[in-house]
């Protein structure tokens, strides 16, 4: 089965990503997927090769060209957040 | 882990702030007295607020303030300031913010250790109500000291 690439993007790369990206790594884990996960900066996630990305809302508008899913999440700390909204996207991806 | 950075020294209950820009800039003083980094890293965390939006307020009355390693940093530093009366970020999801983490990072990695120890304590809604109710720095080192 493919190994996707899921993106986590904030600012910088190196906090707020890192934290989502946290969430992102038990949540599949719980659900046993296997995934490459990483976090990028702003400036250069567009550049990055990725399936999928999860990021903020402030975030989401540098994707809007892009052709890649792109996942919301207010709350980066909330296990039950990523579940609801990204696991099914990811599921579908797999299944693709 | 988090007792080792978050010392008393890097802790402050209930300031009084105007507004995110004091909260940002009091989480920076506590970094910089301890010579974490320099004064103009602290101008680094508001302009990064300034230029890309609330986006570090990644939960609930939390925010994650820093600016880059390049800014000014003399070793990798965190904070933790509690709101005596919340203030906004312009987050529309995650308004008003209570806590605010700050840190500094010298590089891409060796802060991220402590980092993931932080967002382990607050994944627990227990652990940032205990954050944001204590009037004692003793009683939030107690309870980094049972976190692993």
């Amino acid at each position: 089965m493919k190994e996707l690439r899921i993106m986590t993007v904030c600012g910088f790369g190196l906090g707020t990503s890192l934290v989502l990206k946290m969430t992102v790594d038990d949540v599949l884990q719980k659900n046993n997927i296997r995934a490459n996960t990483f976090c990028s900066d702003a400036d250069t996630a567009v550049g990055q090769r990725f399936d999928l990305v999860i990021t903020s809302r402030e975030m989401e508008n540098l994707f809007k060209n892009v052709p890649q899913p792109v996942v919301v999440v207010d709350n980066f700390l909330s296990a039950e957040e990523v579940q609801e909204k990204a696991i099914p996207v990811i599921l579908k991806m797999m299944e693709g | 882990m988090l007792d080792k950075y978050l010392t008393a020294d890097m802790i402050q209950l209930k300031v009084e702030v105007e507004d995110w820009e004091g909260a940002v800039r009091a989480g920076g003083q506590l970094l910089y007295q301890a010579e974490k980094c320099t004064p103009g890293y602290i101008d680094a965390m508001v302009r990064t607020v300034n230029e890309m939006g609330p986006y570090m307020v990644l939960a609930p009355g939390l925010a994650l303030a820093h600016a880059r390693p390049e800014d000014g940093v003399n070793q990798v530093g965190l904070s933790l300031v509690t709101l005596k009366t919340p203030v906004n970020f312009g987050s529309a999801a995650n308004d008003p913010v209570e806590l605010v983490i700050s840190f500094c990072a010298v590089d891409r990695e060796s802060h991220v250790d402590v980092l993931k120890a932080m967002a382990f304590f607050l994944r627990e809604e227990d652990n940032q109500r205990l954050l944001r109710e204590a009037e004692t720095v003793e009683e939030v080192l107690g309870a980094f000291r049972i976190q692993v």
